[in-house]
């Protein structure tokens, strides 16, 4: 009967997946989806320029690429992880139980985090961070006193800013932009408004004050997106007065629908992040596993080519997508080319 | 009634075949009523397609078309071959980055050539006008003729997303005042190119069979690999889901004792098939990959999670269409002397093809248009640049799957690639239509009604 050969011949498919699964001979990446970007404008350009295959680049979240990185150490883990924050403590433990020791951390430059609204919404010029503490927490200083956040309009607590409903969206807690915002913007602004002072005074302890710093308040005026930058521009397309948090690269693709926001009076641009100006910008990163190189080929000239002048330098394809490149790019590709690895360097 | 009849001639009879009395008139303005609800419900789903159909179609239809730029370039030997020995392996040591002045060069000359002068003190600007492919271009091109350095070859040369927009009224001069990808005079000079007709619109083949692109050039992006990833995937599908569906249902149908347990199986096929497709995802990811090992991001993966998904509209239309063949045929194959076995292989499995064929097509469109599971096998955000170069390459190697690559699509920051997305979404639509259409004329042509 056909359907037994049908059958059989599914059957020796599912069979020869189970030994062909072992050879790898191209790069695999994933993790966070701010770097996607680069790492895809990277591996297409190492896939051009070089005799290995184009690597394999894959999305979804710092942590998300973090975890699959310490899974261990084998073909059918991955080489690298890209991170929009630094690799933490508790991950690098989790790793190292996992056998993943070795771990070359690479900065490829710098990326900023814009504010920006609707093109012909209101105009936002004024912020500070203390503005989007007092617009975001759950309790804020008013009048002395921690007080539930009563605030509605912008202008409530800056006669600058308009007089618009408060309305945020902002990343969810998978991304790494969301820990940025939290540090550079909602704990400074906690500290600048005085919040943080308060908080302990009222008897908190520094850990218990820090994470009722950032965190932000849930009567719906801020609100997670946890999806992408695109779900967070489809939101304020529908929402004028409506603000919204962004890469400064996918800003930069869109300046026809979006006007941004000054934040402590510097427009963010590549220049005034480079400068260190502009307040609220992180460092990228992608994680090695030493242990992988020589064994996945063109993994070392991968993170080589990544570093290299041609593609991080200012003048190179990653600025002119967005990349604030690192002043210290030199360090860095000495750093890789020694393959330092983390445990070294400290 | 008894009435008209016993009080002759004092009026005309109430009831008349001819004349309509009052409840019969409501009866009928129900009907009208009824009708007219029927009528306006088709037509509000017809409205509603037809809007879909128009806003995929007026999106989508831009990204079948590209702009590229006719540009002499002249391979200068002095930076592509310092030494002069034309050998090989030196010339690959000059990186895509070694091909950039050239093309500034030609782009310069092609506008000295028409007469068109440049607006820009910088010449490098004018690379902004060309697509971060073109180097790459050049440089395959050297490599595989190395005999022609030194040689002016005249290129055809995509144009950026940007330039490309304009031509597609995607992009507007006001549009341009602050993005820093490309200005209003680069405009001016493409107008000025346009009339001298070295840059043209055509038909953009690349789309349909190119490979998915880094977000810096979505002018080069296509959405053939990923169409080679769902291929592999219904292979798979179509190689399990049929097999192993028909054969469970034959035996249901046809052999298993009625009993308790069978009614339990039977329950749960029913379920399953009501089961929302991202649990077989998290099945999958916990089975195949977390258990099994099998590659990420695999088509062989796609497609196993995808068999589990079909599997229970294969079921069940194949016990469907065993049960419309009338018990006589099986009575007749008995009576002659077959043997149960026989009877359903030679006699009630051809007369239940047709239908079974249908709901296998019916499944298999189902499966392909499927995004949700493919999330958590690590399909959806990739970058589906690599051809796969074989067979088992075809089924192990990461890919992407058409609705995965639409939607990585739709995610990312330059608005070009949204144009894209479209485009793909009319691909993937007219993938499922054809489906559907070869299923129904399954259906017509053979299906037997008795």
């Amino acid at each position: 009967m056909s359907m037994i050969k049908l059958t059989a011949s599914a059957l020796a498919i599912a069979a020869v997946s189970a030994t062909a699964a072992t050879a790898r001979d191209q790069v695999q990446v994933a993790g966070s989806s701010t770097v996607l970007p680069y790492a895809s404008i990277v591996a297409e350009a190492f896939g051009e320029n070089f005799d290995f295959p184009t690597p394999v680049v894959e999305s979804g979240g710092s942590s998300a690429g973090l975890k699959r990185f310490c899974e261990g150490v084998g073909e059918n883990t991955i080489d690298v992880a890209n991170a929009s924050r630094a690799i933490r403590e508790k991950e690098i433990k989790a790793c190292a139980e996992a056998g993943v020791t070795d771990i070359i951390e690479v900065r490829i430059g710098y990326d900023g985090i814009v504010f920006a609204s609707q093109l012909n919404g209101p105009a936002y010029n004024a912020f500070e961070p203390a503005d989007i503490y007092n617009a975001l927490a759950p309790k804020v200083l008013k009048d002395g006193e921690l007080v539930d956040n009563p605030y509605t309009t912008w202008n409530e607590f800056n006669a600058d800013l308009p007089a618009e409903e408060i309305l945020a969206f902002i990343p969810g807690t998978k991304h790494g932009t969301r820990e940025v915002f939290e540090e550079k913007v909602l704990a400074a602004g906690c500290e600048a408004t005085g919040a943080h002072k308060a908080m302990i005074e009222a008897g908190m302890s520094e850990d218990d004050a820090e994470d009722a710093c950032i965190a932000v308040r849930t009567d719906g005026r801020s609100v997670d997106i946890d999806g992408d930058y695109t779900e967070t521009l489809a939101s304020i397309d529908s929402n004028a007065n409506g603000i919204g948090i962004f890469g400064l690269a996918f800003y930069e693709n869109n300046t026809d629908k979006l006007k941004v926001a000054t934040m402590s009076g510097v427009t963010p641009t590549t220049e005034s992040i480079a400068k260190g100006e502009y307040p609220v910008s992180r460092p990228l990163f992608f994680y090695v596993k030493k242990a992988h190189i020589g064994v996945i080929p063109g993994l070392k000239e991968y993170a080589e080519f990544f570093v290299s002048d041609d593609m991080a330098g200012p003048d190179g394809p990653l600025a002119e997508y967005g990349l604030v490149s690192d002043p210290e790019l030199s360090d860095t590709q000495s750093a890789v080319s020694d393959e330092q690895t983390m445990g070294s360097n400290m | 009634m008894t009435d008209a009849t016993t009080t002759p001639g004092a009026a005309a009879p109430k009831s008349s075949l001819l004349q309509l009395d009052d409840r019969v008139r409501r009866r009928n303005a129900a009907e009208r009523r009824f009708k007219a609800y029927g009528i306006a419900a088709v037509s509000i789903g017809l409205v509603f397609l037809a809007l879909l159909l128009f806003a995929i179609i007026r999106n989508g239809v831009p990204a079948y078309t590209q702009t590229f730029l006719t540009v002499p370039i002249e391979l200068q030997a002095d930076k592509l071959d310092k030494n002069g020995n034309r050998d090989l392996e030196e010339i690959q040591k000059v990186s895509t980055f070694g091909y950039k002045p050239l093309i500034i060069d030609g782009m310069e000359a092609a506008l000295a050539g028409q007469g068109i002068a440049s607006p820009f003190e910088k010449a490098k600007d004018l690379e902004k006008m060309v697509s971060a492919s073109a180097p790459a271009q050049i440089r395959d091109f050297v490599l595989a003729n190395p005999d022609r350095i030194g040689e002016t070859v005249e290129f055809r040369l995509l144009a950026s997303s940007r330039v490309d927009g304009y031509l597609k009224g995607r992009v507007a001069r006001e549009d341009l005042a602050r993005d820093k990808n490309l200005d209003a005079e680069h405009l001016d000079v493409a107008d000025a190119m346009r009339d001298a007709g070295i840059l043209e619109r055509t038909f953009n083949w690349a789309f349909i069979f190119g490979a998915d692109a880094s977000e810096s050039r979505p002018e080069q992006a296509g959405i053939g690999v990923s169409m080679i990833g769902s291929f592999f995937m219904m292979l798979v599908v179509l190689g399990l889901a049929l097999p192993i569906g028909v054969a469970a249902s034959i035996y249901l149908e046809e052999f298993a004792p009625k009993n308790r347990w069978t009614d339990l199986i039977e329950v749960n096929i029913s379920n399953l098939a009501a089961v929302p497709s991202i649990v077989f995802g998290i099945l999958g990811l916990a089975v195949f990959i977390q258990f099994a090992h099998l590659p990420q991001s695999a088509p062989l993966v796609g497609g196993l999670v995808l068999t589990l998904m079909t599997l229970p509209t294969i079921i069940i239309s194949t016990r469907a269409s065993l049960k419309a063949v009338p018990p006589s045929i099986r009575d007749a194959a008995l009576g002659v002397g077959a043997s149960k076995m026989q009877s359903v292989f030679h006699h009630v499995l051809p007369l239940a093809m047709p239908g079974i064929l249908t709901g296998t097509i019916i499944g298999l469109a189902q499966a392909l248009g499927e995004t949700a599971p493919l999330l958590l096998i690590g399909m959806v955000g990739y970058i589906a640049s690599n051809y796969p170069d074989g067979i088992a390459s075809g089924f192990l190697d990461p890919n992407s799957a058409m609705p995965a690559q639409i939607y990585e699509w739709a995610k990312r920051a330059d608005p070009a690639y949204y144009e894209r997305a479209w485009g793909g979404i009319i691909i993937l639509l007219l993938f499922l239509m054809t489906m559907n259409i070869i299923a129904i004329i399954l259906r017509r042509r053979f299906e037997r009604r008795w």
